[in-house]
């Protein structure tokens, strides 16, 4: 596989957020709906190369000692937790219309999304983490799209913030390719659910820490 | 929007908006419904081994950084040109936006949604160029544009035709980008671009992930001949 350049963490200038406003209201109402980034924008020659670097700055969770298979691995907790929701939810959720059809396209796609990691990270030579049990408390649809708008925001924030610290291009072409899928869920997640598809212009990065704390109430 | 529990009592698919009443064409359901016209499974893995892989993954491996001359030279050096090629793109998302609104062509929450996207690329715009900027490099001009805007249909299935587009040029460029700070950057529009994809689909009644579970990357030359009809003098 080709490398590329591994993320260098240390040459990076983090420089305090103080003063930058990242506000981000969300709700039914899209007119209001934003996320005010004019204060990092107008910032922006604090950070560098980088206009949006509030957001990149968790870009870099990683680390430098995290291995690709590490990252397939963290990416396929993440896709366990999804496929289970969704094959659970097409039994639980008395969903009809425009969110039944969908349903079972998201169950499949996080399935594949399951296999392909597992794959390749077999095809690495390394072991896929095990499958985690999961408990996901919900009373009805709007409980579930509730969740579900979490899982897939957080998803697309975690391989945000996951993918510049991969090494291989192969395998930064296999994330790519899967987070825009998480991205365009979660719009139509979103969309079900009375909010707006796309809150901001930039999608922030998650950091690894950030993701496994949204998750690990639902891992039992 | 209706709230969800109304939307969830209607015994039929419900009638989105109006976009979806003009749009509920049989042969464009057919041609975009994913029915299975995904990238498979096996294809993808074979994109990570380094495999031969089919059609579909040979376009993904020209994206990814081989040797030889940059698909984006004409924009510009390394990451410059990439982000140049990419705020080519970005001015035509927006400039095709504002004349949308102003067309009146939308109303209510439709109009409301494309307003928005529209604010976004322009926000991606100002990302893009102040970035080049601090790379040194110099922004791509403003191209001169013209976008056929007949009537809603027509122009919400353009909108939907460039945002898929979009997010599949970005994912085109992922694995050619130098640095990680401007990878991340990259990566943090790609995704948006891909919920305006999936948004203007949804409205259109079309699937939102025309690819199947796998997105699939554009090459440089297919999304600059897709929007070469638009970029005029």
């Amino acid at each position: 596989m080709s490398e590329r350049k591994s993320a260098e963490v240390d040459g990076l200038v983090h420089p305090e957020l103080a003063g930058v406003t990242v506000v981000e209201e969300s709700g039914g109402d899209i007119s209001r709906g934003e996320v005010i980034l004019k204060g990092a924008l107008a910032a922006g020659a604090v950070y560098g190369t980088l206009m949006v670097a509030p957001f990149v700055k968790s870009a870099f969770a990683m680390g430098g000692g995290t291995s690709d298979i590490d990252i397939l691995n963290f990416a396929l907790t993440l896709e366990y937790l999804e496929s289970t929701f969704y094959e659970e939810a097409k039994k639980r959720v008395k969903a009809s219309g425009e969110l039944k059809a969908l349903l079972p396209l998201l169950a499949s796609d996080e399935k594949q999304h399951v296999e392909a990691l597992e794959g390749t990270i077999k095809k690495l030579g390394g072991k896929p983490v095990a499958k985690p049990k999961f408990d996901f408390e919900y009373d009805d649809t709007a409980g579930f799209l509730k969740l579900a708008e979490t899982f897939e925001d957080t998803g697309v924030g975690a391989y945000n913030g996951a993918a510049p610290s991969i090494r291989s291009k192969e395998v930064l072409g296999a994330a790519g390719s899967i987070v825009q899928v998480e991205a365009r869920h979660a719009a139509a997640i979103r969309l079900q659910n009375g909010q707006e598809p796309a809150p901001s212009a930039f999608d922030p990065a998650l950091e690894e820490k950030a993701v496994l704390k949204a998750v690990e109430p639902f891992i039992v | 929007m209706p709230d969800l529990d109304e939307r969830s009592k209607r015994t039929s698919p419900p009638e989105r908006s109006a976009i979806a009443r003009l749009a509920r064409d049989p042969v464009s359901r057919r041609r975009f419904m994913a029915v299975g016209g995904g990238t498979s499974l096996a294809a993808f893995l074979a994109a990570c081994g380094g495999g031969g892989g089919s059609t579909t993954m040979a376009t993904q491996k020209e994206s990814m950084g081989g040797k030889g001359e940059s698909e984006t030279a004409e924009f510009g050096e390394g990451d410059i040109g990439i982000l140049n090629y990419a705020l080519t793109l970005e001015y035509l998302e927006t400039v095709f936006y504002e004349e949308v609104v102003k067309s009146g062509l939308f109303k209510g929450e439709e109009l409301a949604v494309l307003k928005k996207f529209g604010a976004e690329e322009a926000e991606h715009v100002e990302a893009l160029s102040g970035t080049v900027k601090k790379l040194g490099g110099k922004p791509a001009a403003r191209p001169k544009t013209e976008f056929p805007l007949k009537d809603a249909k027509s122009v919400a299935e353009l909108a939907g035709t460039v945002e898929n587009l979009g997010a599949a040029a970005y994912l085109g460029q992922a694995t050619n980008i130098e640095s990680p700070e401007v990878l991340a950057a990259a990566l943090s529009i790609h995704s948006v671009e891909a919920r305006h994809a999936a948004t203007l689909n949804t409205l259109l009644g079309l699937s939102i992930t025309p690819n199947g579970a796998f997105a699939a990357p554009a090459d440089v030359k297919t999304v600059l001949k897709s929007v070469e009809p638009f970029i005029v003098g």
